[in-house]
Parts: C-alpha cells; structure tokens; sequence
C-alpha cells in the first residue's frame, strides 16, 4: 500500500527538537524506518519525489501520473535485482531529503560503510547498498559540509599511487580526505547517479567496474549505464563519453556540467 | 635436597649409526645436555635439562638428533594430568611462584580458527592483485570531528598527527634486555625496510637504533626505564603501557643480574640493580590520571608524537577502551591473553585475560555505539599467526595489528618458551655475548622483511579475493565474515554470522 503526504513539521515541535528542519525531517524517517515494522519513508524531500513500482517502465509511469510533473532533472532505473527477489520498495532510487540516488553495482565495503554511517545517526533499514550511498551522501553534503566533487573523492578516492603524484594543493586535498574520511571509501563495482537540488553527479568505482556514459545535447545533460539508453531520448548528441572510473561529472542547472 | 621426582618431558632420541662424534651439538646448547664421553668415544645427554629449543637438531650435520616428548607417563588421570603434578613437585621443591615464557600454551579456543572468509561469485568480481592496484597502506590515529576551511574554501588539514603504515602489522613491544641486541638491530631494520613500526618495549633506546627513529614506537612503562627527552622525541609514537596480555595486571621484574654494560645504560638502572615494573603506574589510578599522562606527554613532545595506551585484553576491556578514546590517546593497543612475554608467573600467563578476538569485536561495537570509534585507531595483537589471522581481525574492527611471537619465529624462535633462563640458543630471548651473536642482524632483518612482504601478498589475495582494493574497506567489515562451530553468544558478541546464514 503506498500512501503519499506532503507533510511539514509542526513548528512546535521543531521548535522543542532545537534541530534545523531538514536534520528534524531525517530523523522522523529514520524513526518510521526503523520503528514501525513493515512502514518505510521513500519519498522525503522537498522539490524531489521518489516513485517506485515493480513493473513496466510504461505502467510505472502511468501508475504515479508522471505526465503531470515537470522537472529539470529526471533519474529513472530499471531493476535487474543483483542478489534478492524483486521488490517495489528496493526499486531505486533510495532518497533521503533532496538526495537521491540510483546505482547500478553491488559494493564490497558494504559493512564498513553500514556500521561508519551508523555512528552518525543513521539506520541502514533497507539492508542494500544504494542505501547506504544515499546515507553517506547525504552526511558528507549536508552535515559535514563537503563538496560533491570533494564527495567523489571520498567515496571513490583516488589511488595511493595516484595521489602521491598530484601537484601540491590537490595532492593534500585528496590525501586529507582519504585520511579523514577512509571508512566511507566504497568499493567494488559501482555506477551511480546521485540527485541532488540543483543538479546531477555520476560517479564510477575507481577500477570502473560498471559502465557509464554521458550524453550532451546543447544544454540537456544525459548519463547512463548504456549508451543506448540516451540515444533512446536524443539521437543526435553533441558530445558522448565516458568518464574514467572515480571521476565525478557534476551537472547543475546554471552553471553546466563540471 | 631430596629426591628429585621429575622424570623429564622430553627426550632426546640420537641416531648412533648417524652420529659421528663431531660435538657441535655440546657446543651449541647452553642449556648443556650434550656431552662426550671420552672413554666409550660416543655422545651422551642429559635429557633433564633439555628446553626443547632444536638448536641441536637444526645444526646437527648428519641429522642424527629430534627431540620426542617422553612416553614415560603417570597412571593416566584426566583431573591430575602429568604436568599438574610436576608443577606440584617443582613447587614443593622450590617454594617459589612458577615461571613460563611466551603466550598462554593451553587449550582454549582460537576463534580466528571458527572464522571463515568470504569471496566473491557471479555479481561482484574479484580484483587480481597482480593487474589491478590493491592497497594496503593504513593510517594509524585520531580522526577531525569536522572540517574547516580557510578563507578562500579550501579544506585545512585539522588531521592531528599519526602513523603511516605500509601495511597494517607492527611488530610489538619487547624491550632491549627481554631480547638481545641484535633481534632489536634485527627488528629496527626490518621495520625500516618494511615500511611499518617497531616497538621498544620498557627497556629504553639503546643509542645505536636511533637513527631508525621515525620507524620507532617508544613505549612508557609503569617503571619508567629509560624514559627522557630524547627518547621521546626519538620515535614516531609514544605508547603508555597499562598492560600486557601474558599477564594483565602485574608488573615485570628484570633481575639485576641481566642489568649490565649497554642494557643498564639503556634503561637508566645501575648496573645489578633489579629493574622492576611495578603493576601499577603510580602516577595512574584511574582514568583521569591517564588524560593527564598522555597530555604530559603530547606536551612534552610538542603534540607531534601520537600517543598509544595499550591495555590487557581483560573482562570490562570495552568499557576501559571507551574511557581511553575519550582520553586524548590517539591509538587504542589492546593485548589477548595468548600474548607472548619473555617471562611471566605461569598461574597469570594461562589464568588470566580473554581472547583478542572477543576483545577486539567488543571494544569495535562499543565505541561505535558511542560514536567516538572513529577518535581513536585500535592495534589488536595477542596471537596474530599468520595473514589470515590479520585480515580477519581487520574485518572484526581492527585498524592495524602487532606481531611479537610471529616475529620472533621469524629470527628462528622455536617457541621452547624458556625465555626467562636467558639462555636462548638461538641468540634471541638472552644477553649472553656468545649466544647473542648466533643471530645474524643481516640475515634477521631479511627474514622479518621476508615475512611482512608475504604475509602482505597473501593479505592482498584475500582482499582481491573479496572484490575489496583497499584496506579501509576491510576495516569493520564483519559480513565478510562467518563463524563455525560457534554458539550464539559467541557470535552475538563477535558480531557475525554463522556460516550458512
């Protein structure tokens, strides 16, 4: 049963929590999650909405009325479950306020990242990876304060032997954020398109396990898995490549594609 | 003195059609078990003197001697086993406390042994060590709490100072007296080579090896020997000593008859005066006292140095962790009872402590419940044996190990565990000039090297083998790994599955 609210915080106990109400909003969701048995959050941001469905990308659509919904950024992911059954709610992509990520892999630092991002406040409910990467995103942007490109080079660092042969200034920025933040590495294969307000970053694992390709049309932004998924929307792209693995591209609404 | 009712535990067993009477077993056991004897022209031995240490065996030239554990038995008594009666004799004899040297021999479970790793299939490869990067480089110390930017955005490294690691092993505390010059010279070298630390257990820095400084932890022990400026500012790390896994709370006694030349010098003790550790840091009664030590040292080390506190595996282990990451220490060391010492009273040493393994996933747990695990780096040792035994304590929440028995094999230790005779044959475990130099520090330092790069190979294939490319990923990552023949609660507290699940 899927119920859908728009629901803000009473301002009175906002308020009494003495958080900010994004951190406020978290944490309800984290409480629905963890809490009440069989109830998940999906969808919690503002300007994001997140639909999940098993089924026909068509039906889907039709199902959620997504016709009537205008956006500057779409993610859309069908499911190949890699390791369970299908399920609606492990559809992608997992959200958490105006995050939102879909991701195509499976990641072997799944625990390290899990029992890290918990220390934080966060629960891992959903028992996937996708749900930790949205976590961890969400904690190095909005609590810690970090960049999404500095994000990138945390959870898809750099090698060792890649960052020793930086020029100065870059070489001390990744080698702190490696340090400082090296149980949020994520390995193994990874493709991942995190949503956030105001744009769009794809990011690969650093060995590039899983593929990724960008498409560009004037100033339309397109990135998937497989190539043949762009050209479905625009045949005639006026730039497409690959990244190399750990490097993020970033696409915002005014400023372009980073 | 009565009779003596000992029969001895070994024996040794000498091929005579093999022997040719060349005497370089007489010659090389200063236990002196072998002797000649002129008129039947063959070799003899005392079989109650022997340790079992295979000194003769190894350098025998024609293979004519083994050792064999006697067959001569007491009526067999599952309750009075052979060697509760011996101890009894011995004591009844001597009325004295038992001594034994290295770790806990008896047997009680070795978890690592119930552990099992896992490796990827079908949806997550597996990385090839040879072709693709694998990284194993650790960094050892407290984490920032947050980030700070200076005023053109950019990130200022708030870092405090620590450990670099080439690989998560250092080799532990042993002080210069417990072993010899030329196992320190042996383990200093390697340490350097190796790209890891090495630790000067409470004996001091002897003046040579400071040059190996920046690849050096200095430890501060309860009897402070050797402990000055210089010293402190000579290594890469200063570690507080609380206790040790051979024998959680008590001290150590060095008797004055092994402090001489270099070693009383080293120590800052007068020649034939006993050292002894108290069991205590007198300073240190509880754990406001500790704050005040590491700050006095951070201090005094104008806060370039990190500080390790390293604490027996005991029962309340987790709780005392959470007290020393909430202390200021950087680095967390904690010591399982199956730790090694170079003499300990046997009732302590196999009494008591528990195992690093349960230590180690408790301590973990805890201070990520508290959210503080990430103000400290915990170095876990007490029996690490080989690479899979670090692999999966890294798996259980450790960020690095120490190796200290596995080392000393290394140099050629054959665990005879007779330590505390000073009369290690094999020129480790003893400071008698004519044993000491049987160890090579040229050929000592290779070996240790040798071993670290094997068992980082091996680390490697067993991260690869799990689809992991750096160690970072491994640290805490306790699905990857699954118990066997384990019960519930030993799997509740280790925090993994059983196999199967």
């Amino acid at each position: 049963m899927i119920w859908r609210y728009f629901v803000t915080p009473l301002p009175t106990k906002l308020d009494e929590s003495q958080l900010d109400e994004r951190e406020f909003t978290a944490r309800c969701v984290m409480k629905i999650n963890k809490g009440i048995e069989g109830a998940y959050v999906f969808s919690s941001g503002k300007n994001m909405g997140v639909f999940k469905a098993v089924g026909f990308p068509e039906d889907v659509g039709e199902f959620y009325k997504l016709y009537e919904y205008a956006g500057y950024c779409w993610t859309a992911h069908g499911r190949y479950p890699t390791n369970t059954p299908g399920w609606w709610g492990g559809a992608h992509p997992f959200a958490l306020l105006d995050y939102s990520v879909v991701h195509n892999g499976e990641i072997s630092s799944y625990d390290t990242n899990r029992r890290t991002i918990e220390m934080h406040g966060y629960k891992c409910t959903l028992l996937t990876d996708t749900e930790v990467i949205t976590y961890i995103i969400d904690y190095l942007n909005r609590k810690v304060g970090l960049t999404l490109e500095e994000i990138a080079g945390v959870v898809a660092a750099p090698f060792w032997q890649v960052i020793d042969n930086m020029p100065q200034g870059e070489k001390e920025k990744y080698s702190y954020l490696r340090k400082a933040f090296s149980s949020m590495l994520i390995t193994g294969p990874f493709s991942i398109l995190a949503g956030f307000e105001g744009g769009i970053m794809a990011l690969n694992d650093r060995l590039k396990l899983r593929s990724m390709v960008i498409g560009e049309k004037d100033d339309m932004f397109y990135a998937a898995s497989e190539e043949c998924a762009i050209r479905v929307l625009e045949e005639n792209l006026d730039r497409v490549w690959s990244p190399k693995g750990g490097e993020a591209v970033i696409a915002t609404l005014n400023r372009g594609v980073l | 003195m009565g009779i003596n009712l000992l029969y001895p535990e070994y024996e040794v067993a000498r091929n005579m059609d093999r022997c040719i009477n060349c005497r370089v077993c007489e010659r090389q056991c200063a236990n002196e078990v072998h002797s000649y004897d002129k008129e039947k022209k063959i070799m003899c031995s005392d079989d109650s003197k022997c340790v079992n240490c295979h000194r003769c065996v190894a350098l025998c030239p024609t293979r004519a001697l083994k050792i064999v554990k006697t067959d001569h038995t007491f009526k067999e008594n599952a309750n009075w086993r052979g060697s509760i009666i011996n101890e009894i004799y011995k004591q009844a004899e001597s009325g004295a406390v038992l001594l034994s040297s290295m770790g806990n021999p008896n047997a009680y479970p070795v978890y690592f042994d119930k552990i099992l790793l896992n490796a990827s299939q079908v949806t997550n490869p597996s990385i090839d060590p040879l072709r693709e990067p694998m990284e194993t480089k650790v960094f050892l110390g407290s984490k920032p709490n947050s980030i700070q930017r200076d005023k053109d955005g950019k990130l200022v490294n708030n870092l405090s100072c620590g450990i670099e690691l080439s690989v998560p092993i250092m080799f532990s505390a042993m002080s210069y007296g417990s072993i010899s010059y030329n196992a320190h010279e042996s383990l200093a070298r390697a340490a350097r080579e190796a790209g890891i630390l090495y630790n000067t257990g409470e004996g001091g820095l002897h003046k040579d090896f400071y040059q190996y400084g920046s690849n050096t932890i200095v430890q501060v022990a309860s009897g402070r020997f050797g402990v000055y400026k210089d010293y402190l500012e000579a290594g890469a790390a200063i570690e507080i000593k609380m206790g040790q896994g051979a024998k959680p709370g008590i001290g150590g006694h060095l008797p004055g008859t092994k402090i001489v030349g270099d070693i009383s010098k080293t120590r800052m003790v007068p020649e034939g005066s006993d050292a002894i550790s108290p069991a205590p840091h007198h300073d240190i009664y509880s754990i406001e006292d500790l704050r005040q030590l590491v700050y006095s040292l951070k201090e005094s080390t104008n806060y370039t140095k990190p500080v390790i506190v390293k604490i027996a595996a005991v029962h309340n282990v987790a709780a005392i962790a959470s007290g020393i990451a909430r202390s200021g220490a950087d680095i967390i060391s904690i010591d399982g009872f199956r730790g090694g010492t170079g003499a300990a009273p046997t009732r302590i040493r196999d009494n008591v402590g528990i195992p690093i393994e349960l230590a180690l996933a408790s301590v973990d747990q805890r201070l990520r419940e508290e959210g503080i695990r990430d103000n400290v780096s915990v170095v876990v040792g007490g029996s690490i044996r080989n690479s899979s035994d670090i692999v999966k304590a890294i798996a259980l929440g450790a960020d690095c190990v120490y190796i200290g028995t596995a080392a000393l094999i290394a140099l050629g230790c054959h665990l005879c565990r007779s330590c505390h005779t000073g009369k290690c044959n094999w020129g480790i475990a003893t400071q008698e000039p004519e044993l000491v130099k049987r160890l090579n520090p040229d050929m000592g330092y290779k070996r240790l090297v040798n071993l670290v790069s094997a068992w980082k190979h091996e680390i490697k294939e067993m991260m690869g083998g799990m689809g992991i490319n750096s160690i970072e990923s491994l640290r805490g990552n306790r699905l990857m790994l699954r118990g066997v023949g384990l019960n519930e609660k030993e799997l509740q507290i280790l925090g993994i599955k059983h196999a199967g699940e």
